[in-house]
């Protein structure tokens, strides 16, 4: 079970927000979920399968990229060749 | 076009190549696959007027096919629902009937196929999303093996179950579809270089067909159980061997893939902050306030709600009980698949446990999460599974969904082409 707080915390943490009315509403339907979640309590450890994928590697070589204008276009403020973002100090 | 459906977010008309297996045919394509020049949203206004500067590998091949792409379609925000009402541009209507919804999260793609707007599309498939509209809007819709299709292009949302997947009203088209966009692809590491390379062949005799207790299990509807057990004595009448199996590790499948899927997405998704594309944030202001802002305007309530479902399955003190243990059960349900598939080739339910549901019937999360119980499994164990119309609730669509070894795609589509052709003779 979570609570207000925690789930406040949560928001926080993912930085998505999460306005003070829709609190007790949003709470109430995460902690449906995982109450339903806990049906994997029920669980037995052994586990076995292996997926048929395999890797793929390939060698590390410099290919063609984007310009830097078409990077660019779809940033809201560019700057000297740059993409201009808020302050991270 | 007259789209009374809100089935598309953008509309276009570009003609690929004059020759090619496709020259002429229309196809629509989901909003989370990059099309160059041509906005691509996700169906979430975090994305509004991104236009990417290069196209998806499987629109490369499209165009190079002679396929016209006429729009981009309507879906659940970065995918994340069941029934196309969590877009950022508003529902998708059911064609077969316009107060029900089309299912999801590609529902504008099977609503475009379904009224005639487009011959085929492309939807993407992570826990059920091209299966569900097709069962729902009375088309054919097929998720291939994971690993068979490049994801290179598709806005990311749960790397390790999705799949782009072709929709269209007839097996023979969905099987056109495939063999154009299953072209190999070095920049999708994922994926196996296996080309679906095959002409349908409408039969199933000989083979068997697997029938899990548990895919007719609580909350199915028994007149929906009955459709698809129907179907089934089909399938047997044309040759094939029917035998009843158990699924048991079905009753983990859900929980096991809600926690992948929305860690995955707590993860793609903070690439969202509205700085390199999207609605720009402030720069004045610190990264945290600017980020908080940007998505908690941009986001809607469902993609918010998985994210910190994922943020807090992956959190210090919750990892072991909630992603680890979701890692374990989704091992085992793959361990199943793999067991059932030594003594059957296909196996057999119904795609949705109900017709459509009514425009805002499934208001509750939770509830939502539950009409997924019969897709999930085959996103969680990789294997291709296909949803092909076989008849009608209430004159609502019900779908017969067919599951297959992983790269055995041709054999489950030889199978719905035979019921295909067998209901339509």
């Amino acid at each position: 079970m979570v609570n207000e707080s925690d789930v406040r915390r949560i928001a926080e943490l993912a930085d998505v927000g999460i306005p003070a009315e829709v609190l007790p509403t949003f709470t109430a339907q995460f902690n449906r979920i995982l109450e339903y979640f806990d049906i994997l309590d029920t669980l037995g450890d052994e586990c076995t399968a292996k997926r048929p994928l395999h890797t793929v590697l390939r060698e590390d070589v410099v290919s063609p990229s984007l310009p830097q204008e078409a990077v660019l276009a779809n940033a809201a403020e560019d700057e000297d060749g740059f993409v201009k973002a808020p302050r991270v100090m | 076009m007259d789209d009374r459906f809100n089935a598309y977010l953008l509309r276009s008309d570009v003609p690929g190549r004059r020759s090619g297996p496709l020259a002429g045919r229309t196809v629509a394509i989901k909003d989370n696959i990059s099309t160059a020049g041509m906005e691509t949203t996700c169906g979430s206004r975090i994305l509004k007027g991104y236009v990417p500067p290069y196209d998806a590998h499987v629109v490369s091949l499209l165009r190079d096919a002679g396929a016209t792409i006429n729009g981009k379609t309507n879906m659940d925000e970065f995918g994340r629902g069941t029934t196309t009402e969590n877009s950022g541009f508003g529902p998708t209507l059911n064609p077969v009937d316009t107060t029900r919804v089309p299912g999801g999260s590609s529902g504008g793609s099977a609503a475009a196929v379904a009224a005639g707007l487009a011959e085929m599309a492309l939807g993407t498939d992570t826990g059920g999303s091209i299966r569900c509209p097709a069962a729902f809007c009375g088309i054919v819709g097929f998720k291939p093996t994971y690993g068979r299709v490049s994801r290179y292009g598709l806005v990311a949302y749960a790397n390790s179950l999705e799949t782009i997947g072709p929709m269209g009203r007839t097996v023979g088209d969905i099987s056109a579809l495939l063999r154009v966009i299953s072209r190999p692809d070095p920049r999708d590491s994922t994926m196996q270089g296996l080309p679906y390379e095959h002409d349908p062949v409408p039969s199933v005799r000989g083979r068997t067909i697997g029938v899990p207790a548990e895919f007719f299990g609580e909350g199915v509807d028994p007149r929906v159980a009955a459709k698809v057990r129907d179907s089934i004595e089909t399938l047997a009448a044309c040759g094939a061997k029917v035998v009843p199996v158990s699924m048991p590790t079905m009753k983990f499948a859900l929980a096991a893939y809600y926690i992948t899927c929305t860690s995955e997405a707590s993860s793609n998704l903070a690439r969202y902050d509205g700085v390199r594309f999207g609605p720009g944030a402030e720069v004045q202001r610190s990264w945290h306030d600017a980020f908080t802002a940007v998505r908690a305007e941009h986001f809607g309530e469902e993609v918010r709600r998985r994210i910190l479902l994922g943020t807090f399955a992956l959190s210090a003190g919750y990892y072991g009980r909630y992603y680890g243990k979701a890692q374990t059960a989704r091992a085992q349900v793959a361990a199943d698949f793999e067991r059932l598939f030594r003594s059957v080739d296909l196996l057999a339910g119904p795609t949705m446990p109900t017709v459509a549901f009514r425009l805002g019937e499934l208001a509750d999360p939770l509830s939502m999460y539950l009409a997924d119980i019969l897709t999930v499994p085959a996103n969680l164990a990789g294997v291709p599974a296909i949803s092909v119309p076989c008849g009608s609730v209430d004159g609502l669509p019900v779908g017969l969904q067919l599951m297959g070894r992983p790269f055995d795609d041709e054999t489950v589509i030889d199978a719905a082409a035979a019921f295909e052709a067998e209901v339509t003779a």
